[in-house]
């Protein structure tokens, strides 16, 4: 295990540092642009909806911000992972590797970019009037839950893209539903008991949840918010290399 | 049997053509509520058997679309066979349509630790060669220049540099002999010759008959993915150059005598399935 490790360890990191010098090497701004493009949205959305959602939601700021950082985050690492194996077409097609290594590295760099926001996201907390603290490093677990579960959704996506090329379009539309469905510049508390447990089916709406609780609220989620999750994160997972362990062979004869 | 250095068994590859690569999700589904959905399995490789020894050389013959490329992919196990199997023994290196995977945003250098990487080269090996590799290629000047500013020749010149920097078991060439201009391309025919000379067992791709006929010692014959023939070069050869001409495969009887007298027991069941011709 250690050694299949240790042979591809040198892919990866070249997969990696190949992701990222086309990210940033493509635009002026670089890196900046990463970071540019939640705030324009943020900017956006609290120029808009203070006047319908933030009356009544303390600290609409950071409430709006932890919406969009986390969904942008899935967004972003599940479309680039989508994309992972027949971008790479012309690599897969003649030289024998792992595939799902693509879907890691890509992961890799969306990660990042997710953490470079957050530092940006805690510099906004602190102009919202949230004293830091400590219990920030909770959020270390929703991260990761999201890591895996969005690795996973790629794995997923990615195949499916090899067979249905028309998957970017519908996924397109999927995740916009999804970010009405994620609670990002509402609150979820005007609907019924009944109707708030439904959100808890959306993964993403859970980290959002986790996020706030901990930065806004100043406490922690309960034992179900973890385990819930854990769980959201480990069966797209297994489904994912389940998918891949199936057609690892099919996915050539299709790009 | 098992010294075979490759055993490839009645191997067929197929592609579907008709399904949901071309036809997207919505469509698909469509076609499945209203029961309208086909697709069709085309053979691009249609029952292929042959085996070579340490140090053979085998030429692939065949016209475009004959199924050789997809026939090498299965070889180097790029792609795994529907039907049939192969069995290889020892390291394979495969160069496959060299100029493209790169990434042209990238420099020189990086794309050459991103292609060993690819081709399963550890970073220490990549740092040891670099140097040589791209001086091999002679891109000393380009080393850090990003790769779009290349000539497509200058980028075949990188890929077969790092590719050949092994010595590999088996070596699987696609037209890659005719790579850059003239001076690379006679070092480039004196590293192979190098590599196979050093007990390897080739496999070559081309359109040149004169390469296949001064190389390789056997031949396979494909025609639209079916096995016309394999055995000795020279009688195959001259068969194949009739072939361009007529545009008619020989018959099996052809076939049978043109290679009899070289080679008695020319393994006669590898032509039996698919000599028939038209």
């Amino acid at each position: 295990m250690f050694k299949k490790y240790k042979q591809y360890q040198f892919l990866f990191e070249e997969l990696v540092k190949r992701d990222f010098s086309i990210k940033y090497k493509r635009t002026i701004l670089g890196i900046f642009w990463s970071v540019l493009s939640p705030l324009l949205t943020l900017l956006v959305m609290r120029l808009v909806f203070t006047q319908f959602f933030g009356r009544d939601t303390p600290y609409y700021t950071t409430y709006l911000f932890a919406g969009n950082l986390v969904f942008s985050y899935y967004k972003d690492a599940t479309t680039n992972g989508m994309k992972a194996l027949v971008g790479n077409k012309d690599i897969i097609t003649k030289v024998k590797m792992p595939q799902y290594m693509f879907v890691f590295s890509t992961n890799v760099s969306s990660l990042i970019n997710f953490l470079i926001t957050l530092v940006v996201f805690f510099a906004f907390t602190l102009l919202d009037g949230i004293a830091p603290s400590f219990r920030y490093l909770a959020l270390i677990y929703p991260t990761l839950c999201l890591l895996v579960l969005n690795i996973g959704v790629g794995l997923v996506l990615s195949a499916l893209y090899v067979f249905f090329r028309d998957m970017q379009y519908l996924y397109n539309i999927f995740t916009l539903l999804l970010m009405y469905m994620s609670a990002i510049f509402y609150q979820v508390d005007k609907y019924a008991e009944n109707i708030q447990r439904l959100f808890l089916l959306n993964p993403v709406y859970v980290c959002i949840k986790y996020f706030r609780v901990v930065v806004i609220d100043g406490t922690f989620p309960s034992l179900f918010y973890h385990l819930l999750m854990f769980g959201y994160a480990a069966i797209v997972m297994l489904i994912g290399f389940w998918i891949y362990r199936r057609n690892n062979q099919r996915f050539l004869y299709y790009m | 049997m098992s010294q075979h250095s490759i055993e490839v068994k009645n191997v067929r590859i197929g592609f579907m053509t008709g399904d949901f690569k071309d036809i997207g999700l919505k469509e698909f589904c469509m076609r499945k509520l209203t029961r309208s959905y086909q697709a069709k399995r085309f053979w691009a490789v249609d029952g292929v058997s042959f085996t070579l020894d340490s140090g053979d050389m085998l030429g692939i013959i065949g016209t475009n679309g004959a199924g050789k490329s997809t026939l090498l992919k299965a070889v180097s196990g790029i792609m795994r066979p529907l039907e049939g199997s192969i069995h290889i023994n020892g390291r394979v290196a495969a160069l496959l349509e060299l100029a493209s995977g790169f990434d042209s945003d990238l420099t020189v250098r990086e794309n050459a630790y991103l292609r060993g990487a690819f081709l399963g080269y550890s970073r220490e090996f990549m740092n040891q060669q670099c140097a040589k590799i791209i001086e091999f290629a002679e891109l000393q000047e380009f080393e850090d220049r990003p790769f779009r500013q290349l000539s497509s020749g200058m980028k075949s010149r990188l890929a077969f540099s790092i590719a050949s920097m092994v010595s590999p078991e088996v070596l699987i060439l696609d037209e890659v002999l005719s790579v850059g201009d003239g001076a690379f391309r006679k070092r480039s025919e004196k590293k192979m010759l190098e590599i196979i000379n050093g007990g390897a067992t080739t496999i070559l791709v081309s359109h040149s008959l004169d390469q296949i006929r001064n190389l390789c010692n056997k031949v396979l014959w494909l025609d639209h993915g079916k096995q016309v023939a394999f055995g000795q070069t020279q009688p195959l050869c001259d068969l194949y150059e009739q072939y361009l001409v007529t545009k008619k495969l020989p018959t099996a009887e052809e076939l049978a005598n043109a290679l009899k007298p070289a080679e008695p027991l020319a393994q006669p069941e590898t032509l039996a399935p698919s000599g028939k011709g038209e």
